[in-house]
């Protein structure tokens, strides 16, 4: 078995009152592909938060790459679900890649060379390398979440967020996203919030349903107990039509 | 053109050149934080809660820069405390802040004795009355700002274009907001003498939104701003100094001027060359 990547314990979360995670636990081991998935208000994007450390819980724990999420955040990539709205904002690609760069102190002050040589990798990983300097606003949709998939890339993470990365992006840049991310898995941890799933059966290697409570997966498959809690209508998703689907009956219920 | 220089020749004339150049210089660099960050509200009620420090400073016998100063600072980092904990009601709590800032200032000249301190040099400026003491201290306030500026200036542009991002990457972003906030605070007071607090917002507004179409990177942005900055000023002072009219209103006049010629130069830009982005994602 795998290293732990991500080792969450007995954890309790809530807003103004309102419990959004309660009793959490789940384990992420080093080299999965983990697919979170949930109803709307489920909690995926809070259980993400905590592990970026952006939200601290109310109560257990969060442990990336044993550490505390805030310690761990410079060995970690983040696409966050809506970045950079401004499409106005002067900023070049190269300087949207660099963010992602941890600084701090006085190096904060400019960006050494080993700073502009990843961002220069890891754009050229993402074919981005050529429009560098373009401005990010005048990109199309797919080009930009490329933008973004490299600003995570470039701090050479071992565990990579990625919450709703497939916002403003059509079907064809969808199957390309998720081939180039099981590329990068290889190398890469990858916890991936999603409501698509059919991503969910093709692509990733496991599957947590957040909803309240955590039910983790080790195998990449969409049992009918956690399409009932992610979506209280199964048979909708059947209209969708989801061949490679399997269904199968949670041992737990 | 030789009255202009002969102009020169008085120190009050000196003197307004100078702080407005200093103004501009500050309006074009915290401007364009203001303009992508979305403070000009927010800014617009430091300003006009500041007059709540000319108040205090004249009823308490202080030098009105203190008061002026020290008021626009406490507003903004309540203002920024606010915004921080609460951001659905910032705009409602800004606002009243806005209002009663004014009216404290009002009534507390109202209940200073024998003084009836001149409320329109800081609702439109007094760029013509600027002493040589405001000028060091515009001085001390833009070295400041640009030390600030430059020492945080990726933080800024980090945290202005994805601040949850930019806080995951160690970004100390809730600091740097008070910090930002604080030095629009100083901004604000600065371009209160040159314009007064009413025509605050069209100095710290009108240059950046030019400058952002036309800039690759935030840094050119203030650059640009800048610049425009200093050539509406100039050009202002030279107006109002030639047709004998009120300087701040005629410096704004020249920026809405600017303002209206590059968006009509943008829509015919757009008519004759068209746009080889593609389209926009909704």
């Amino acid at each position: 078995m795998n290293e732990p990547v991500i080792e969450i314990r007995d954890l309790w979360f809530s807003y103004n009152g309102q419990p959004v995670l309660t009793a959490a636990d789940l384990t992420v081991r080093e080299g999965d592909f983990m697919a979170v998935i949930g109803p709307n208000g489920g909690g995926k994007t809070t259980l993400i938060r905590l592990m970026l450390g952006l939200l601290k819980p109310r109560r257990g724990t969060v442990r990336v790459l044993g550490l505390p999420p805030d310690k761990a955040a410079p060995l970690t990539g983040y696409m966050p679900q809506r970045p950079g709205h401004n499409q106005g904002f002067p900023v070049s690609v190269m300087d949207v890649v660099l963010m992602g760069r941890p600084r701090s102190g006085l190096t904060r002050l400019r960006y050494a060379r080993a700073d502009r040589e990843a961002a220069q990798r890891a754009l050229e990983r993402m074919d981005m390398w050529p429009l560098r300097d373009r401005r990010v606003g005048e990109l199309s949709g797919g080009q930009r979440q490329r933008v973004y998939v490299a600003r995570a890339l470039v701090s050479e993470p071992r565990v990579m967020f990625l919450d709703e990365p497939m916002a403003n992006v059509d079907a064809q840049g969808q199957t390309e996203f998720y081939e180039l991310m099981k590329e990068l898995n290889r190398s890469v941890t990858i916890v991936m919030v999603s409501h698509d799933l059919m991503a969910v059966s093709s692509y990733v290697k496991s599957v947590a349903c957040v909803s309240r409570q955590v039910h983790f997966h080790d195998r990449p498959e969409v049992t009918e107990s956690m399409l009932k809690m992610a979506y209280s209508c199964p048979v909708e998703l059947v209209a969708h039509g989801l061949p490679h689907r399997v269904l199968e009956i949670h041992p737990d219920d | 053109m030789t009255d202009v220089f002969a102009a020169l020749g008085f120190d009050f004339m000196r003197n307004a050149l100078l702080a407005g150049l200093m103004a501009g210089l500050t309006c074009g660099i915290i401007g364009t934080l203001v303009v992508v960050n979305r403070l000009v509200f927010l800014s617009g009620g430091i300003a006009h809660a500041s007059y709540g420090g000319v108040g205090l400073a004249f009823f308490f016998g202080l030098a009105p820069a203190l008061g002026i100063v020290g008021f626009a600072i406490l507003s903004a980092l309540a203002m920024a405390a606010v915004t921080l904990k609460a951001k659905h009601r910032a705009d409602t709590v800004i606002g009243v802040m806005w209002a009663v800032g004014m009216a404290l200032g009002v009534i507390l000249i109202d209940l200073t004795p024998g003084y009836n301190a001149d409320l329109m040099s800081y609702l439109f400026g007094s760029i013509l009355t600027v002493p040589d003491s405001d000028l060091w201290l515009m001085l001390a306030l833009n070295a400041v700002i640009l030390l600030t500026v430059g020492f945080f200036y990726h933080d800024f542009l980090a945290m202005s274009y994805d601040e949850e991002f930019a806080q995951v990457r160690g970004v100390p972003v809730r600091p740097l907001y008070y910090v930002l906030l604080v030095m629009i605070a100083l901004a604000v007071v600065m371009v209160i003498q040159v314009v007064g607090l009413i025509l605050v917002i069209a100095l710290l507004t009108i240059p950046p939104y030019i400058a952002e179409r036309h800039a690759g990177s935030l840094g050119r942005m203030m650059g640009y701003a800048v610049v425009l900055n200093l050539v509406f000023t100039t050009t202002g002072l030279w107006l109002a100094y030639v047709f004998n009219l009120t300087s701040g209103a005629t410096i704004i006049m020249v920026a809405a001027a600017g303002f209206f010629i590059s968006l009509a130069v943008q829509r015919l830009r757009r008519n004759r060359v068209p746009s080889d982005a593609g389209p926009e994602p909704a």
